[in-house]
């Protein structure tokens, strides 16, 4: 598939708004100026677009359930916290392609009848969101942003708001919290932000990368984008891929590559680096479980991916080879959610901890056989019992790699030492202080 | 901190077990920064000035170095809200500090794509060129060296990122450059982000 949402981003002056009218842009936003908002999103309803977040959620259903009867106005708020591990996607769109994600805002308030988007950019993107801001004024001054766009009488503002450092801002109520001032906390649902979102209006969360293909279905048709991949997978799809591969970064496909290409081919990520052998892959952000090198040769969709028994999630891939200690890897990303926990929900504040320290034991060497018992009963008691999918996320490393690596936690557990010492990592382990 | 019949749960390092920011000096927000900050709440609805906390602390935060309880009260003045508002929300994001930082903070990430990559390592070698362990800042002001969690740039692993800048491919033999460069040069001496192709 020849790249779409890319297809430019390592061109000089990429970001521009007069490289981006030269190559097409805004045409989608005066079409769909022309057409009403129910027809944009039957539009995408057709095109069968999912949220490229995690959740693969159909963008169209989203917002019809957009509250159109609410006297109160309407929000956009763009999810660009991008804080999934192994996730940087979106990251590319908003540097080198910024303009593409301000038409998809656009289209997306006039869809459903927002006269405001915001852009909710994670704090450590502060070289993107400079060019976000320079892009925005640009747009400003050229009439796609503000009052009377393009003299439709469509009035619309973007906003980019900086985060300051919560992976849990990137669930869409707590990034609502977020952007009312509050800690990044998630918010118990229903109501969900389509009726009482932002300031308690309705709200659409959406992600970069999915409002990024926006411009492009009402451009193309929702046909075109809907053959692009297997059924229900259509469109062109960014994956991360990062670890211990030869050329790690981001590639556009469509969902019909396999995992095994991705990894492997040269027009991918190239294969493994240093003649290793694969140990395993983490398919979609560090929330999902582990497939082994034999579970590769499957679609990279959001259903391919789930009939394998792991999710697409983010896209965000992540490769271990054979000189990976899987409880280290595990204790590494446990160290991640403990951080991150927001710390409403007993079972995942607490739970967290607990896990990270166990794992820590086992890799020290200091781990007794119970312990893997006891592993398996705080993630257990983590899933399903929080309010947002944080607690699944967390508890879901630990439960997959004690499911396909339990040998390799007896041999810790046995010896008494860590089994893979691999050579990049620390003679001494630190824990950050914060 | 509730507790488990099976677990050492350890001590002190939880959000919950939190130490009151210090007093500091008097403060109030430079005559460009107030400007600034009223230009931001723009943004907002004007019953949500609320939504321009962050934006308000990253400019005390920008004009002090960090934040103190003298700051948090002037931001919460600005804001229209309680100093205890304002300091929920410090206390909750990474990104602000509460005690003095090195002119350059090194924020070395140390989640799974680039621990994979030796992020450890760079750690480790940092620790050993800078003569402080990570959390701590050295003698002179000058470097503060923290473990910080994904920075959303795995392909680049391991990234650091130094204040507001990235510098991506640490291996631990660069770190002797890095820090050198810093001295010497400033921000200058980082990669910056690779996705950048234009010449500045």
């Amino acid at each position: 598939m020849e790249p779409v949402l890319t297809r430019h981003v390592r061109e000089p002056n990429a970001p521009t708004l007069s490289f981006y009218e030269k190559t097409g842009g805004y045409q989608a936003l005066k079409k769909a100026l022309g057409m009403t908002p129910e027809a944009v999103i039957e539009a995408v309803k057709a095109s069968g677009l999912r949220g490229r977040g995690g959740a693969g959620f159909p963008t169209g259903l989203k917002w019809q359930f957009v509250d159109k009867k609410s006297p109160n106005p309407k929000y956009i708020c763009c999810n660009a916290d991008e804080s999934e591990p192994g996730t940087f996607k979106d990251h590319v769109l908003m540097e080198r392609n910024p303009h593409l994600l301000f038409e998809g805002c656009l289209i997306g308030c006039h869809a459903i009848g927002a006269k405001v988007a915001y852009i909710y950019i994670r704090g450590e993107f502060y070289h993107v969101q400079e060019v976000l801001e320079a892009e925005l004024a640009k747009a400003r001054e050229a009439g796609y942003i503000g009052k009377n766009i393009l003299g439709t009488g469509f009035d619309c503002e973007i906003f980019v708001h900086r985060g300051a450092g919560a992976y849990e801002a990137g669930e869409e109520t707590a990034l609502i919290e977020s952007l009312e001032g509050k800690r990044a906390q998630p918010r118990i649902k229903p109501p969900f932000p389509a009726v009482e979102g932002l300031y308690g209006c309705p709200t659409a969360v959406n992600n970069v990368e999915t409002l990024c293909n926006v411009p492009l279905i009402i451009e193309r048709g929702p046909e075109w984008f809907a053959q692009l991949g297997p059924e229900k997978n259509g469109g062109p799809k960014l994956y991360c891929i990062s670890g211990h591969v030869k050329k790690p970064g981001v590639f556009e496909a469509s969902m019909n590559v396999t995992l095994q290409d991705l990894i492997y081919d040269e027009k991918f990520a190239g294969g493994i680096r240093g003649g290793h052998a694969l140990k395993c892959v983490i398919p979609g952000g560090s929330s999902v479980p582990v497939l082994l090198p034999d579970q590769l040769n499957i679609a990279a969709s959001f259903d391919g991916v789930a009939a394998a028994g792991s999710l697409l999630g983010s896209a965000g891939i992540i490769v271990m080879d054979e000189t990976t200690c899987m409880v280290w890897a595990a204790e590494n990303l446990l160290y991640f959610y403990r951080h991150e926990s927001c710390g409403k929900c007993t079972p995942c504040r607490e739970g967290c901890a607990w896990l990270h320290n166990i794992l820590g034991k086992i890799e020290r060497g200091e781990g007794q056989m119970k312990d893997l018992d006891l592993l398996l009963s705080i993630s257990n008691n983590i899933l399903g019992k929080t309010l947002c999918a944080f607690g699944d996320a967390a508890a879901t490393p630990v439960l997959s790699t004690v499911k396909t690596f339990r040998a390799e936690y007896e041999a810790h557990i046995r010896e008494g030492r860590c089994t893979v010492p691999a050579p990049w990592r620390a003679s001494r382990r630190s824990v950050a202080a914060h | 901190m509730s507790f488990h019949p099976a677990m050492d749960y350890g001590r002190g390092h939880h959000k919950s077990a939190r130490a009151l920011p210090e007093e500091g000096p008097a403060f109030v927000y430079t005559a460009e920064n107030r400007a600034t900050f009223e230009e931001i709440c723009a943004r907002y609805p004007p019953e949500q000035r609320k939504s321009a906390i962050l934006a308000a602390l990253y400019l005390a935060q920008h004009q002090q170095g960090y934040l103190t309880r003298n700051a948090m009260r002037h931001v919460a003045e600005a804001i229209g809200c309680t100093p205890a508002d304002v300091e929920d929300v410090v206390s909750f994001y990474t990104m602000f500090y509460t005690r003095p930082v090195g002119r350059h903070v090194l924020q070395v990430c140390r989640t799974l794509s680039c621990a994979l990559m030796g992020a450890e390592r760079v750690t480790e070698e940092l620790a050993k060129a800078l003569h402080i362990e990570p959390g701590q800042t050295d003698a002179a002001g000058e470097f503060t060296l923290l473990e910080v969690e994904c920075l959303g740039a795995c392909d680049r692993a391991p990234v650091v990122g130094v204040n507001d800048h990235w510098h991506e491919c640490q291996s631990p033999d660069d770190v002797k450059a890095l820090v050198d460069g810093l001295r010497t040069r400033g921000a200058a001496a980082l990669s910056g982000c690779h996705l950048k192709v234009e010449k500045s």
